[in-house]
């Protein structure tokens, strides 16, 4: 099996009902789709297959051979954030950040497919992911604001703080 | 033990590997299945996985419509039958429905926490007729009849005809929790039958037919209901509360039907 990962040709070994999670977290070390509730209640493991947002957990990794998978690796970089990424930083759309990798997959999905600042469209966009913070406020925010076209200065928060950069994390 | 992985390419590939169906596993779209190989609770030894089987089509002639098995569940609500597209609409969230596929939700088997198979309310409603594969070769039957059988055949297609009115209404599922609690579904047709089923019961989804023998009486139709069913007791909601609440949905339904006369 062959996988394009983040604008890489990949070849995959892993057995062909090994999950797409688990080739990405175990096989391959792509580490930014969780592992949830690996029964795709959760939506922490979304990623892109060929553009369309799937839970990784629930995709046999057979049925994707031969796919573009794009993750939060492929989003941007530490030091040139995509516009997704410094929307979710400059609203402060993650809290502990487990569910974020999956939010912000879903979220470029929606934006690629024209998707507006309409709160309920967004809702519906997100359906499938929980964030057990509960800072769903937050996270609408950042995917109108990415919807409006809005870009920001990721190392400042929407409070007007500075935002502490940790370092490598996507 | 590693799966035998089998990937047709056309339906009749499909058909002949699944053959009488003795210890194969079919795979749709792998989102019921993928759990249970993830945690353990099936090993599959033979597998019959459908992503290229071509078994995704959807036909329309004049008023019949046929829906491949592997035709996804979103796909659905482009048909534009309205009780069909809240029934489909209402199936987990947007990333599932894209990946499930219809056949999988006619086949599976009662979850582990709730009732599972939304769209077979709606489909028993439009008195679909399902063609699948297996011993004894293929066959067409009502879902009906199909329903009892699902597990050890393969879906080819479920075919049905454009309601004159149709009409969905469910018990809206925590946030947490996306299977349907319970879900009632009715369609009229040209002559003015009309064909209610529901869903959320304990076992497969099944027409009520008390309740159609006496739908011009919504009150009466909704008592009548809770004849038909089984309910399911379990996490999501209490037998004694589904049994309250099948009335109330099957009156909506009716209200619905007579909205769009």
């Amino acid at each position: 099996m062959n996988l394009t990962i983040n604008g890489v040709e990949t070849p995959i070994e892993s057995r062909p009902l090994t999950s797409l999670l688990d080739v990405l977290r175990e096989e391959l070390g792509i580490t930014s789709p969780k592992a949830g509730c690996e029964q795709g209640g959760c939506g922490a493991c979304t990623v892109l297959v060929d553009g369309e947002p799937r839970r990784s957990c629930l995709t046999p990794a057979a049925s994707v051979d031969g796919a573009t998978i794009t993750t939060v690796e492929g989003l941007g970089t530490p030091e040139n954030l995509s516009p997704v990424q410094q929307a979710f930083t400059h609203h402060y759309a993650a809290q502990c950040g487990f569910c974020t990798s999956g939010m912000m997959m879903a979220t470029s999905a929606y934006i690629d497919s024209g998707g507006t600042d309409d709160r309920e469209a967004i809702q519906h966009a997100l359906g499938g992911h929980v964030c057990r913070c509960t800072g769903y406020v937050k996270i609408i925010d950042a995917v109108a604001a990415v919807a409006r076209g809005e870009s920001f200065d990721p190392n400042v928060t929407a409070a007007g703080t500075a935002m502490t950069n940790l370092g490598g994390m996507a | 033990m590693a799966s035998d992985v089998l990937m047709p390419s056309s339906p009749s590939e499909a058909v002949a590997l699944f053959g009488d169906g003795a210890a194969t596993t079919v795979i749709g779209g792998g989102t019921v299945l993928m759990p249970e190989i993830t945690y353990g609770r099936l090993t599959p030894g033979r597998v019959l996985l459908l992503t290229n089987a071509g078994l995704d089509t959807v036909a329309t002639d004049g008023d019949t419509i046929t829906v491949g098995a592997t035709t996804r569940v979103d796909a659905l609500a482009e048909l534009g039958i309205d009780g069909l597209t809240a029934c489909a609409g209402n199936v987990a969230d947007g990333e599932i429905r894209s990946q499930a596929t219809v056949g999988g939700n006619l086949c599976v088997g009662q979850g582990h926490e709730a009732p599972r198979g939304d769209l077979q309310g709606a489909l028993l409603a439009l008195d679909a007729t399902v063609r699948s594969a297996g011993p004894g070769g293929e066959t067409t039957q009502s879902l009906e009849e199909f329903l009892p059988h699902r597990h050890g055949r393969l879906v080819l297609d479920v075919s049905f005809t454009r309601p004159a009115a149709s009409a969905f209404a469910a018990l809206e599922y925590p946030h947490t929790h996306e299977y349907t609690v319970l879900a009632v579904s009715g369609t009229r047709t040209a002559d003015g039958t009309i064909r209610l089923a529901a869903t959320g019961i304990a076992g497969p989804g099944a027409r009520l037919r008390s309740a159609e023998a006496v739908v011009s009486d919504p009150e009466a139709a909704g008592a009548a209901a809770v004849n038909d069913v089984t309910f399911a007791d379990d996490a999501l909601a209490s037998a004694w509360y589904r049994e309250q609440t099948l009335p109330v949905l099957v009156r909506r339904v009716l209200t619905q039907l007579e909205e769009s006369a």
